[in-house]
């Protein structure tokens, strides 16, 4: 039963990703090209709510449900991993079209082939934790 | 109201939206983290053979169950919030696509995904598997060097004003720039 609230904000996210167009690979194409302000609106209507939410909640000294104090874990500088990763990844999301969360919305959707994709994404994140060690971070 | 919800959400709404779904995370004392579910399934895989996948993967099960909600979102949304249309996209993309040989969105099945990629036809054939594949390990294998995607770098880690975020996100559209305008026209 601890389990059910993240089921239901998981079918809320996948709601979303479908309703918003965000999970389409034309949405995505046309954001590359910079022909439509839509992707660009959703990203960042949520980056500027979630900065003033996080804000907000550092400020306050806000707690989650179980009481504990919400704590951001700040990520580890660096640039290599960030970039080249990024850029790594950046390439697959244009080709697909879809980041992983979109993926699964695609597949739930209707869209059983995006499964080769997902499937490719678990064999690529196996690839990176066999050769992590020889790569620049 | 309801009417509003089953037409495409306009893009005000949709951004709330994922930060409705980033606060409900942080507020169950979790975080808006997509891809950490590939290096779980990876760590449920491999039974500990690899060092980093050898970690305590039962925390992670809440994301897993976010990610089966995700699929059921993504299949309540056809079925009972679909209002019939393929998604509207602009015009210039759609001659844009079509000199690349895609149809606009109205000519594919799902009105959302590419038949030229998605049909199973074309997925079957040697040349449009590899596309999907390579798309794939792309996609994962990127996600975890940068130790995040769209949802932990763009959304959560920008909303934290996380400097090695911005540089993910850079790199992010760096990709996607390169494909889409470099290698697309190589490729299709």
């Amino acid at each position: 039963m601890r389990f059910i609230k993240y089921l239901l904000v998981g079918i809320f996210f996948g709601i979303l990703m479908a309703k918003s167009e965000a999970f389409s690979w034309y949405r995505i194409q046309e954001m590359f090209r910079f022909q439509a302000f839509h992707m660009y609106g959703i990203i960042g209507t949520a980056v500027v709510l979630g900065a003033a939410g996080v804000w907000i909640i550092k400020k306050l000294k806000l707690s989650d449900i179980q009481g504990e104090r919400i704590k951001f874990n700040p990520k580890e500088m660096g640039f290599w991993r960030y970039f080249l990763g990024g850029t790594i990844f950046g390439l697959g999301w244009a080709l697909g079209g879809a980041c992983p969360g979109p993926m699964v919305v695609s597949v739930g959707y209707g869209v059983l082939s995006m499964l080769v994709v997902f499937f490719f994404s678990i064999v690529g994140t196996f690839l990176y934790g066999e050769v992590r060690d020889r790569l620049p971070h | 109201m309801w009417e509003f919800l089953i037409n495409p959400w306009p893009w005000w709404f949709s951004g709330a939206a994922i930060s409705v779904t980033m606060f409900a995370l942080i507020l169950f004392g979790r975080s808006f983290g997509f891809s950490s579910n590939l290096r779980t399934l990876c760590a449920i895989a491999s039974r500990r053979r690899v060092k980093f996948f050898d970690f305590d993967w039962k925390k992670e099960i809440w994301n897993l169950i976010f990610l089966v909600g995700a699929i059921i979102g993504g299949y309540l949304a056809n079925t009972y919030m679909n209002h019939g249309e393929a998604v509207q996209i602009s015009q210039a993309t759609i001659n844009d696509l079509a000199a690349l040989g895609f149809g606009d969105p109205s000519t594919s099945a799902s009105g959302v995904q590419p038949d030229e990629l998605f049909a199973w036809e074309n997925v079957l054939t040697l040349r449009g598997f590899l596309l999907l594949a390579v798309a794939g390990l792309l996609v994962g294998f990127g996600t975890r060097y940068a130790g995040g995607c769209t949802s932990g770098h763009a959304i959560s880690g920008l909303s934290d004003l996380q400097i090695p975020s911005l540089i993910a996100v850079i790199g992010f559209f760096t990709g996607g720039l390169i494909m889409t305008h470099l290698l697309y026209p190589l490729i299709f």
